[in-house]
């Protein structure tokens, strides 16, 4: 038992080799980095326009057109523009406009383009306890804070976080110690899904209600306020800043996302499978 | 999106979960030896820095590697984040301390006689160690299977350092959190079954090996 028989050995020698062998060729068959550097691009984004399938269709066509390889980072439009301020991303898509100017003012960006908008919407259980529904924004708000309804927030720093809490903060009202006012800390698509289940207020871009309506048991309560558009821009990060921001490339996403066949592309869409469409590409209501 | 998006979503979980199971193994057993057999001051400090990184959240290590491999960060010019190999490397460092302290585990559960009985019987270091692989060789798999499940399930790491790309880092794990997100709860469910049958049958295979040649 002692010295292994040396032709056993060697063939666990061998299958080791071959597992090792096995592993490198796994190993190449993953997209090399250092290769893909200027062919790249990081396009941080605000979760609604992944939920709403909008990038799963725009970014391919990208890819094909440019040759290019897009990095999709679906996270809130706040950490959307603070990966762009640390440069680890080329290109942002975000809804955040207080945020965007700071971000601008700062020489984070060198460009920032309106691209479309769409509206929020107050929406809640169809029982709708706190009587807001038809109301303007403001009373509503006021309502569900008298009634102590249930509302969720965000509370992720997202665009729709922030502007719901400009919308409180314009009401007169901080919720943020309530009982009733509960924060998520979760995209808007899981955040409805919350609402819905505990039978409570939020407030969504349109998009992504109309994309996930079917599952919810949650109705719009308010919407065509003035106060509640949702504009997304575009923001270029700023190349002389961070020298590793793929600034051509960035330029050819943009380019291309606000070409007319884009815009062709995005006014119409969901409108077959939600009966209208999700965006729209003035920045009127 | 079923069909050739999930199988392809499958095989990148598998390859980058196996990768990163297989350099775990390529650390953790001869690290993990060397705990064992050896006898150093610090030797008792350094296994339990192992044994507390058995337990170390994938979500903190995936925010660490991530703060490495962003662009503002010191590996940024590498450019591996959210690309595979920046998953495989987080799990890597998820994994190696599972296989390194199941390793030094398994073999300190050895007789120590038989230590002894072999460099007797005139073993060289190397045969001596390869005949307490051999010996303790069904803990040793447990510890391959321990550091395998740890990855596949894995979900923070992967989500912070992949990015969660769809048909470039997008693997189970990140799949079943946005579809859940989205509400589609039937995709979900239907991912979360595929990775546990994926799971079991791996499980199976290497439990296979293990119990090959027991006999009670």
């Amino acid at each position: 038992m002692i010295p292994l028989p040396q032709r056993q050995r060697s063939l666990s020698f061998i299958l080791a080799f071959c597992l090792v062998i096995n592993s490198l060729s796994a190993c190449s068959a993953l997209p090399s980095p250092a290769s893909a550097e200027r062919s790249t691009l990081i396009l941080a984004t605000t979760t609604s326009l992944q939920d709403s399938g909008l990038l799963d269709i725009l970014v391919p066509r990208f890819e094909a057109q440019s040759g290019l390889t897009v990095k999709t980072i679906a996270v809130g439009s706040g950490q959307a523009l603070k990966l762009g301020s640390e440069g680890n991303a080329d290109i942002l898509l975000t809804h955040d406009p207080e945020e965007e100017i700071a971000f601008m003012q700062n020489g984070y960006g060198v460009e920032r383009i309106p691209l479309m908008a769409n509206q929020f919407i107050l929406v809640g259980p169809s029982s709708d306890p706190a009587q807001v529904k038809g109301t303007s924004i403001y009373v509503a708000l006021h309502k569900i804070a008298k009634a102590q309804a249930t509302f969720i927030s965000r509370g992720d720093q997202s665009g729709t976080h922030k502007i719901e809490k400009a919308l409180w903060a314009k009401a007169g009202i901080q919720p943020a110690q309530e009982p009733w006012y509960l924060e998520s800390g979760q995209g808007m698509a899981a955040t409805l899904t919350i609402a819905s289940e505990k039978g409570a207020y939020t407030l969504t871009d349109r998009a992504t209600f109309l994309v996930t309506r079917a599952q919810q048991n949650l109705v719009i309560l308010v919407e065509g306020d003035p106060e509640l558009l949702n504009v997304y821009h575009i923001i270029l990060v700023n190349p002389q800043r961070f020298p590793q921001v793929n600034f051509t490339a960035a330029k050819a996403f943009a380019r291309f996302l606000t070409s007319p066949q884009t815009k062709a592309f995005i006014r119409q869409f969901g409108q077959a499978e939600y009966g209208e469409p999700l965006f729209m590409l003035n920045n009127g209501p | 999106m079923f069909d050739r998006e999930v199988f392809q979503i499958t095989l990148l979980s598998l390859q980058i979960s196996g990768l990163a199971t297989l350099l775990s193994l390529l650390i953790g057993l001869p690290f993990g030896t060397f705990l064992a057999l050896s006898n150093f001051r610090g030797r008792s400090f350094l296994l339990s820095l192992v044994n507390t990184g058995m337990g170390l959240p994938p979500v903190v290590v995936g925010l660490f590697v991530a703060m490495l491999l962003w662009r503002s960060g010191p590996l940024g010019k590498l450019n591996l984040i959210y690309t595979p190999t920046a998953i495989v490397i987080a799990q890597v460092i998820i994994a190696a301390p599972v296989v390194s302290g199941l390793t030094t585990a398994a073999l300190q559960s050895l007789d120590p006689r038989l230590r002894l009985q072999l460099l007797g019987l005139g073993a060289s270091r190397w045969q001596m160690i390869w005949e307490l692989w051999r010996e303790a060789r069904l803990p040793l798999l447990a510890a391959l299977m321990a550091g395998f499940g740890a990855v596949i399930s894995e979900i923070g790491a992967s989500m912070m350092v992949g990015g969660n790309i769809r048909f470039q880092t997008r693997v189970l794990t990140t799949a079943i959190v946005l579809e859940t997100g989205k509400g589609n709860f039937g995709m979900a469910s239907g991912l979360a079954i595929l990775l546990l049958v994926i799971t079991f049958l791996i499980n199976w295979v290497l439990t296979h090996l293990q119990q090959k040649g027991v006999r009670i």
